[in-house]
Formats: C-alpha cells, sequence, structure tokens
C-alpha cells in the first residue's frame, strides 16, 4: 500500500494539474468570444459577396471564355483537398474529426478513380494526414506565426491555390474545415472551392433587379475576373475564422472536462488517503493497549 | 426625391457603415461617379481612393484600397479590402511610409518583394491625393 506521503505527493500533483485546465479552459472562453466576434463580423462582408457572385455568374457562364476559376477546367481528374485543421492539440476530437472526414472524402474519390492532392492548413492536421497520406500531401501551411487571422492570411492561402491551378496542377478544389454549429458542437465538412460556380449556393439570396439589367464598368468579364480570386479568399476566411472558433470551443469542452475529472481524482485519492491515515493510527493504538495490558 | 439611399460599407473585417444616406460618390475604374437614391443597377470595380459620403449637412470621407461597388434597386453595397476614414490617416505618418515604401523599392532583392513594395507605393499614393483633395 502507498505511504501517506506518496498519496500526499500524487494529491499535489493532481491539484496542480487541474489548476492548469482550468486556466486553458478560461483562456479559451475569452479566446472564443473574440473568435466568434471575428466570424460574425466577416459574415456580412461574405453574404454580399456571394450574392454579387452568384448574380455575376447565371449572367456569365454560359458566355465562352468565362475564367476557368468560375467554370471549371473541364476535366475533373485531379483534385486538390485543402484540409484546415487548429495548431494546437488539447481540444477533445477537434483535429482527429476533421481528418476523419478528410480520410473518407479521399477514400471516396479514389474509389471514383481521381487523383488526389491535399493541402494541409494548420499544423496538427498535417501532423496526422502525414502518417496516413504522405505521398498525396503538395503543401502544409502553419498557422502559429499569426496571432490573429486576418484578410492577409486568406490571400497567401488563396495565393497559393490559385497558383498551383494556374499552373494546371489540379482541376478541382475542395475545402475541409470544422463548420461552427454551436459552442459544444462543431460538425467537419467538405465544400466546393473551385470551380466557384459550383460553390455559390443555390440558396443565396439574389437581389430583385425588377427587369433591369446590370450595367457593369469596365465590362462583366474584368469585373468577374478581379472579384473571383476575391471570393475564393472570401470563402477562405471566413473557413479559417469559423475554424478558430470552432477549436476554442472545443478546446473549452475538453478543458472543462479535463477539470471535472480531477476534481473527481483528488475526491477519490483523499478517501484513500483519509483510509490509510485511520489504519495507521488504529494500528498505533492496538499496539499501544495491547503494550499496557501485556505489563 | 424624398427617399434616401440604402448603403453598406462592408471589409472582409467588419461592417463599416449601414444606414441610409443622400448621396454617395464613389471613385470607379474608368472615373467617379455619383449614386442617387433610385439609380440603375451597376456595378463598378473601385480605384483606390476616397468615397464621399453625403447625407444632409454632413459628409464623410473613407479612404478605399481595392474593393467592389455594387448598386441594386435595394441600395448601394461597396466590398472594400480596405477602409479607413480620411480623418484617421496621418499626413506626417503617411509621408514617412511612402518614404519607407519608396526605399523598399530599391532595396528589394526579389521580383516578390519588389512588386510588395510598389503595390504599397501606389496605395501611399493614392492615400496622399486623397488628403489632399
Amino acid at each position: 500500500m502507498a505511504s501517506l506521503k506518496d498519496l500526499k505527493t500524487r494529491i499535489d500533483s493532481v491539484k496542480s494539474t487541474q489548476k492548469i485546465t482550468k486556466a486553458m479552459q478560461m483562456v479559451a472562453a475569452a479566446k472564443l468570444r473574440r473568435a466568434q466576434e471575428a466570424a460574425e463580423s466577416a459574415r456580412p462582408y461574405a453574404e454580399r459577396m456571394g450574392s454579387v457572385m452568384a448574380n455575376l455568374s447565371t449572367t456569365m457562364s454560359g458566355t465562352p471564355g468565362a475564367s476557368p476559376l468560375l467554370v471549371g477546367t473541364g476535366a475533373d481528374d485531379t483534385r486538390l483537398l485543402v484540409v484546415m485543421t487548429a495548431d494546437r492539440g488539447l481540444c477533445g476530437g477537434f483535429n482527429t474529426n476533421i481528418v476523419k472526414k478528410a480520410r473518407e472524402r479521399v477514400q471516396a474519390l479514389k474509389a471514383e478513380g481521381k487523383s488526389i492532392k491535399i493541402m494541409c492548413v494548420g499544423k496538427k492536421g498535417a501532423e496526422q494526414l502525414k502518417r496516413l497520406f504522405g505521398s498525396y500531401i503538395v503543401d502544409s501551411i502553419e498557422l502559429s506565426g499569426e496571432k490573429t487571422i486576418t484578410g492577409s492570411t486568406a490571400i497567401m492561402i488563396g495565393d497559393k491555390i490559385r497558383h498551383m491551378f494556374e499552373a494546371g496542377e489540379f482541376d478541382t478544389c475542395e475545402l475541409i474545415s470544422s463548420e461552427f454549429v454551436s459552442v459544444i458542437s462543431q460538425k467537419p465538412r467538405a465544400k466546393v472551392l473551385i470551380p466557384a460556380k459550383d460553390a455559390i449556393d443555390e440558396g443565396v439570396e439574389r437581389p430583385d433587379l425588377a427587369g433591369a439589367v446590370y450595367d457593369a464598368e469596365p465590362d462583366e468579364e474584368s469585373i468577374l475576373n478581379v472579384l473571383l480570386p476575391r471570393y475564393v479568399d472570401t470563402v477562405i476566411l471566413s473557413s479559417l475564422l469559423e475554424n478558430v472558433a470552432g477549436e476554442m470551443g472545443s478546446k473549452m469542452a475538453a478543458m472543462d472536462n479535463a477539470t471535472r475529472n480531477a476534481g473527481e481524482l483528488i475526491d477519490k485519492l483523499n478517501i484513500i488517503y483519509n483510509r490509510t491515515r485511520q489504519a495507521q493510527i488504529t494500528t498505533e493504538l492496538t499496539e499501544i493497549i495491547s503494550g499496557a495490558e501485556a505489563l | 426625391m424624398a427617399d434616401k439611399l440604402h448603403f453598406d460599407l462592408v471589409s472582409p473585417e467588419r461592417r463599416l457603415f449601414a444606414g441610409d444616406v443622400d448621396q454617395v460618390v464613389v471613385p470607379g475604374e474608368e472615373g467617379d461617379f455619383g449614386v442617387l437614391p433610385e439609380h440603375a443597377p451597376f456595378m463598378s470595380v473601385i480605384r483606390p481612393g476616397a468615397i464621399t459620403v453625403m447625407n444632409g449637412n454632413e459628409t464623410e470621407k473613407t479612404f478605399i484600397h481595392g474593393g467592389f461597388a455594387e448598386v441594386t434597386p435595394a441600395g448601394l453595397t461597396i466590398l472594400a479590402e480596405e477602409a479607413i476614414p480620411l480623418s484617421e490617416i496621418d499626413a506626417d505618418k503617411l509621408a514617412q511610409d511612402l518614404a519607407d515604401a519608396r526605399e523598399d523599392i530599391t532595396a528589394a532583392k526579389s521580383d516578390e518583394e519588389r512588386e510588395h513594395a510598389e503595390a504599397l507605393v501606389v496605395k501611399f499614393e493614392a492615400m496622399q491625393a486623397a488628403l489632399a483633395a
């Protein structure tokens, strides 16, 4: 049986672990609020961008010479999967769930006979995917250098994707990230990024033009050429922001659980500690009494 | 003309303005244009410069860098990549930034760096022009 001193040390160590998880939970809660605000304030831009794109794409996608970013290359042989995860662990099943989704997609696409390329955003996903599909990974981006996610982070990722697209390295692109359903629920999801035509949600509200035709300046094609890359960046940015919010929500829940578990463990250890102490006292008393009786 | 123009100004990070105004003057790619209520549907790329929002007797200028304007029957929407109110721009600091960016062009080691610095110079020059106007 463990000595009293051993038990005491264990209790102390669990207590300090509990303090750390508690602190991490509070930090995650604060960061979650900020991340939610950021995701919220980015939404109007993404929404307006979506409806403008929906408008333009209906008039443009029929015309020959429309940008391949919008209508695709015509082929669908190579698909780029952009897998977005967090840079840090200790956030429950957050990263694992995204990787699991990525694995499902890879298997489904392989069954369809497509070739696959993977771009990892975030360190944790890259580590897990490297073990599974190391040969597919063409690029991996870490976010730990950035304190907060801003437009320029998204533009950096968007530029890389566009460069690859222009070089003909893939035909279609899919984004795998986490959807922020609520603080306690995050769902991994895959959505099409390129061709943008398929990415534009059919449910997007289109402004009622009352029969009028858009006047465009300089002309619709050049506007679309400016707008498309920006649209891609916007989708990436909102996914990144949603991912951060999801990571923090998941981390908060995980750390809350850990704190509670540590509390239970401390209670259990305390009971063992008290029992052991009592047993020791009883033994000592019996020894003294029997010693006295022997005299 | 009793109606007002509904005007939204959004950047990727946040919504900067939403409300009803009398008129907005936007620097379009092919020249400035004013948007009044019930303007015909229209869209344009914006060149770096200041937009002027007029409401009653007040006018407010905001510097826009890179963006896009859309007029629908519902109103005017500007999607700006960067938007800074002119009143928040410090002329001295701007001159300093501009000088720094110009130095960067000559000091740039790669094409990428040079392009980046040149883009900055164009942006800062546009900001100065907007301040001077």
